[in-house]
């Protein structure tokens, strides 16, 4: 890590810039930490040392378990200094540490002596350093002090104690919760933040209960909280009440409104706009109760600070959605915004303006947004781009304006995600607006004459074959697209001649110049656009007579694939000698499998640290790996696999995740290792798979890896026997075993001897989820009424206190591994009840259906009655087990 | 919404884009090469705004950042889309002021460095697990200060002091103000 200053330092060699951290090495800086253990303490020396550690963390290097724990157990020698200094160092580097559970005993006592030390500075850092690094069990140890802490006269005190509470509510909050009179009393205190820390704490021990909610905002908002930021949190509170109360009493003055407007005139800033911000997002709030808000915000747009002034028109700027005539007063003020040096708030001032802009003011607007847009990045371009579309589409008749403005920056220097903005925008805005057809159609021909993009110049001329043909002059458009088949690449040569078709289909005046145009194609040194121009020449009765084009031609040329183009990868298995290819042979589901792990892998940033997985993870490739393998081939058809769960953490010495094959009879655990050390060559890489709590699995083969180099990824597998079509589950303990080889930097060359070693993986466990496909259907009720209720089993659980009905409900997802239908996953915010729709296939291609209705029962108890149907009774049978024992 | 505000990190980087001391309170970056790209494209974003006078402010992979440029400096600080934009400013404003009192006006890369220690406890008293300690800069740079008394060494405490002294009169002038 020390490297970029070193690499720096020679770049400019006469200058000197000196850091205490020259060429700072961590072998070394742990040697000089044996300072630590010296019988005569240097409390000098020892602050440095621990600040060279942290300095060696902070800039990202990691310490191996054994160099850590000798760190940890050296610096808890420094406890006998009485140094406040080094104490407080201290404190900080065991955090940084976080200690496992055995190890943080030693400390234990040392911190409990602080804690009830006379010094405010131990008292208030040692019960930050315990509770963070505390489990349950010696929480209740500590709890009476805790209890004390929080009353402590000392507001620094305090305040530690009641952070550390609202984190250990997180992990022990039936603990947390007896704190809550001292908790009261500390919402009193004269200290500020405090104050802010108590009321914090307070609502989060008591979210949950609604009543006990609105009680505290009903008498806080009465009496006068002295901190801003604990003003801020009321204010959030607040709100929260009133959203959850309007349906009560829809007639007559909102609650606590007043309240509200009250604090648009406070001292602070952060509490006037937490205020303003509120009031906007009430639930159908008036624009009577906006008004005094969107005044305190226009006084923003004017300030001399960036971030009061961004914090306005972004609220400002989302009023604008629903409220644009609200909004209009600020509309001076946001035009002088349009040149701020800020650019995201240029932006935000623009599409306000576009949004509260009447029909009037376009075109000026459009003037201005002309010299702004010069000098914006891409990412702008994009959020104004979509607001024009949207004020297009509002105002019909500036479509000219507008169009026109679009086609002249669609001309300009842009990225692939601005100019397909602009072209979608372009292509929306002719399908709703018939007068924009022609000169869109134009607009967009035009770019294609010079596009360096091919995906959006197929785009485009698909567009053109349908949208051209419906013209009032559809030979017009034919020049532009013969250019392309002369100029550009093979795929879009491809799409135009399938246009140059499209034409020749619908309008018969032009289809003897088309069949001239599309015979020219026949030579063109591409397979793909002779062979189409060949189909279309057929089909068209290019051989001379010209006929009227049938439908099923049409059908053919315009409709649309209705198989998903992820199943026709069965084609390249395809033998031209059998019989004729069927299309209806083709699943028409998608599997939504292999779409999932693709956006999990795309979300994730690559080559970021991620150890590279091994082979491609979809479902096809998966059977066709697996079936490869002799061991397994007796295993019958691959009914699942799992998305790779990782058995190790992130940038150990060997990353290995594990994906789970299910088989009718079998399981067999694929292990994707790297070997993440350039210095080691693996061999005989296997994963001894202790079953013992696993009962009825049995292990049949093992496939061990023969070598595994650095970075490059390897499979091992292991492979279980199970009940038939049981859907057993247990829990596997792993160990990687391997033949270890020196391997010399220099020549790559191994040695010859290698050392047998051991490494301890994670546990793996199978679910019964592991069993269920996601398979969606797309008309629930529709799957749910032909199935029939011969099957159906219907019973009610319980599910006891739960954070929210949300999580209740993606607990049970989760649990069961099925696909929510119709997006009945989300639950609306507040709700007290919810239905949701899952369908999947279980292991023995088994349709299921469960329908969930879900409940709030009390407080926070969850209720939930589960419906389940399938082809299967006993499998019908078995879900209901699921969540039972889940 | 009805959260707890949270601070998502805070990071203190050189002129060109390197750490100097960073904190991380949210799990959303897993480990140091996702860190360091963040660092790396937060850094690259910005550098070219000019921030010195008064704090910037910036929508990045959906985060509020608000940022201030101090000498050779980068002081940044992280907060969740719908955070309240001033609540986070008045953290960023704690953080470089407190950070200026501590080095004694001399706020420039060597000298932070130097001073990690002070740095590092400054950090830990501004924001303790996501939720914010305390944000008065002199609240600040005082308990971070008065934790270096050094028994040992008498020339420290005359230096010590000299903050104090510095807090003292920075006081007074925001009062004035």
């Amino acid at each position: 890590m020390a490297q970029p200053l070193v690499k720096k330092d020679d770049d400019r060699d006469d200058e000197v810039d000196y850091s205490p951290f020259l060429g700072i090495e961590k072998g070394a800086v742990l040697q000089e930490a044996r300072v630590f253990n010296d019988p005569q303490l240097d409390p000098r020396r020892c602050s440095q040392v621990i600040t060279k550690l942290l300095y060696l963390l902070n800039q990202g290097e990691t310490f191996t378990k054994v160099e850590a724990t000798e760190v940890f157990f050296a610096v808890t020698k420094l406890f006998q200094s009485r140094d406040m200094g080094l104490r407080r160092m201290v404190y900080v580097i065991i955090k940084e540490l976080s200690p496992s559970a055995d190890e943080v005993i030693i400390v234990t006592s040392s911190l409990m002596k602080d804690m009830t030390s006379k010094t405010d500075m131990y008292r208030a850092n040692a019960i930050r350093v315990l509770c963070r690094i505390t489990d349950g069990t010696l929480l209740t140890q500590i709890e009476r002090y805790l209890k004390q802490a929080i009353v402590d006269k000392n507001p620094v005190v305090a305040s530690a104690a009641l952070v550390s509470g609202i984190h250990l509510l997180q992990t022990n909050p039936e603990i947390v919760k007896r704190w809550s009179n001292e908790v009261q009393e500390a919402v009193q205190s004269r200290a500020a933040l405090v104050q802010f820390h108590a009321l914090a704490l307070l609502h989060q021990i008591r979210q949950n209960d609604r009543l006990a909610v609105n009680k505290l905002v009903s008498s806080l908002t009465r009496g006068s909280v002295r901190s801003p930021l604990a003003q801020c949190l009321l204010i959030r509170y607040t709100s929260q009440v009133i959203r959850e109360s309007t349906n009560d009493t829809q007639t007559g003055d909102r609650p606590f409104y007043d309240f509200l407007e009250g604090c648009l005139r406070h001292k602070a800033e952060m509490v006037i706009f937490e205020a303003a911000r509120a009031i906007t997002e009430l639930n159908g709030v008036t624009s009577r109760e906006l008004t005094p808000a969107i005044t305190v915000l226009q006084l923003f747009l004017s300030s001399s600070k960036p971030v009061l002034r961004f914090a306005a028109v972004r609220t400002l700027n989302k009023v604008a959605m629903s409220h644009p005539m609200a909004v209009t007063n600020c509309n001076i003020d946001m035009e002088s915004l349009i040149s701020d040096q800020n650019r995201s708030i240029a932006t935000l001032a623009i599409t306000t303006l576009l949004k509260t802009g009447n029909e009037s003011s376009v075109d000026r607007l459009m003037k201005q947004i002309t010299n702004f847009m010069s000098d914006i990045a891409d990412e702008f371009k994009i959020v104004v781009v979509d607001a024009i579309r949207s004020l297009c589409l509002k105002f019909p008749l500036k479509h000219r304006s507008l169009m026109n403005f679009l086609s002249n920056i669609l001309r300009e220097e842009g990225g692939f995600e601005y100019k397909k903005a602009i072209v979608d925008s372009i292509v929306i805005l002719i399908r709703d607006i018939p007068e924009a057809k022609e000169s869109g159609l134009l607009h967009l021909c035009e770019f294609i004459e010079d596009c360096e993009f091919t995906y959006l110049s197929t785009q485009i001329l698909h567009f053109l074959g349908i949208e051209g043909p419906k013209t009032s002059d559809p030979s017009k458009y034919i020049r532009y697209i013969y250019n392309r088949v002369h100029l550009e690449n093979a795929t879009v040569r491809a799409g135009a001649v399938s246009t140059l078709a499209k034409f020749g289909a619908m309008v018969d005046g032009l289809k003897p110049r088309i069949f001239v145009l599309l015979r020219r194609c026949l030579f063109d040194n591409d397979d793909e656009v002779r062979d189409r121009a060949t189909l279309y020449l057929n089909t068209l009765g290019g051989d001379g007579a010209v006929v009227e084009t049938d439908e099923g031609v049409k059908e053919f040329l315009f409709g649309s694939l209705d198989v998903p183009l992820v199943n026709l990868n069965s084609l390249k298995n395809y033998d031209p000698s059998e019989k004729a290819f069927d299309i209806n042979s083709v699943p028409k589901d998608v599997k939504t499998q292999p779409l999932a792990e693709k956006k999990a892998t795309s979300k994730k940033p690559t080559g970021l640290g991620a150890p590279p997985h091994g082979p491609p993870s979809t479902v096809d490739a998966y059977e066709k790996l697996l079936s490869s393998i002799p061991e397994f081939a007796s295993f019958g058809k691959l009914f699942k696999s799992s998305a790779p769960v990782e058995l190790t953490e992130a940038e150990t010495e060997y990353a290995v995740n594990v994906v789970k094959h299910i088989f009718d009879g079998h399981v067999v655990f694929q292990y994707n290792c790297t070997n993440t050390i350039p210095e080691q060559l693996l061999e005989n890489v296997t994963v001894i798979v202790d079953a013992s709590e696993a009962e009825e699995f049995a292990e049949v083969a093992s496939k061990p890896l023969r070598q595994l180099p650095y970075d490059s990824p390897g499979q091992t597998f292991v492979a279980f026997e199970k009940p038939e079509g049981v859907s057993a589950v247990g829990k596997f303990s792993n160990m990687l075993r391997f033949i270890v080889k020196e391997v010399d930097p220099s020549t790559g060359e191994a040695e010859d001897d290698g050392v047998e070693d051991e490494y301890q993986l994670e546990d793996l466990e199978l679910v019964a989820a592991d069993y269920m496909l996601k398979v969606g259907v797309s008309n629930f009720r529709n799957a749910w009424e032909s199935m029939g209720v011969d099957f159906e089993r219907v019973d009610e659980y319980g599910l006891g206190p739960r954070d929210s009905l949300a999580e209740a409900v993606n607990a049970v997802i989760n649990l069961l591994g099925m696909q929510p239908c119709e997006g009945t996953e989300v639950v609306p915010p507040n709700s007290r009840s919810h239905t949701c729709l899952l369908s999947g296939v279980y292991l023995g291609n088994v349709k299921v259906l469960v329908r969930l209705q879900f409940g709030l029962d009390g407080p926070k108890d969850v209720a939930m009655k589960l419906a389940v149907r399938s082809e299967d009774e006993t499998v019908s049978d078995t879900i209901h087990e699921i969540v039972a024992s889940g | 919404m009805e959260s707890c505000p949270s601070i998502k990190n805070i990071l203190l980087l050189d002129s060109e884009g390197n750490r100097v001391a960073v904190k991380y309170y949210s799990d959303e970056w897993p480990n140091n090469s996702v860190k360091e790209a963040f660092e790396k494209s937060l850094f690259s974003k910005t550098q070219k705004t000019n921030a010195r006078t008064e704090a910037e402010i910036a929508m990045f992979e959906s985060h509020i950042i608000v940022y201030k440029f101090v000498q050779d400096l980068h002081f940044f600080v992280t907060g969740a889309e719908n955070e309240n934009e001033l609540i986070l400013v008045t953290v960023l404003q704690g953080f470089f002021e407190a950070v200026g009192l501590l080095l004694r006006g001399t706020v420039d890369k060597k000298e932070a460095l130097e001073n990690l220690d002070l740095i590092l406890l400054c950090l830990d008293e501004i924001v303790d697990g996501g939720i914010i300690l305390e944000t008065d800069a002199n609240v600040i740079a005082g308990k971070v200060a008065s934790h270096s008394i050094d028994a040992a060494a008498p020339l420290s405490e005359q230096t010590i002091s000299q903050a104090l002294a510095t807090a003292r009169e920075h006081l007074a002038r925001s009062l004035l103000k």
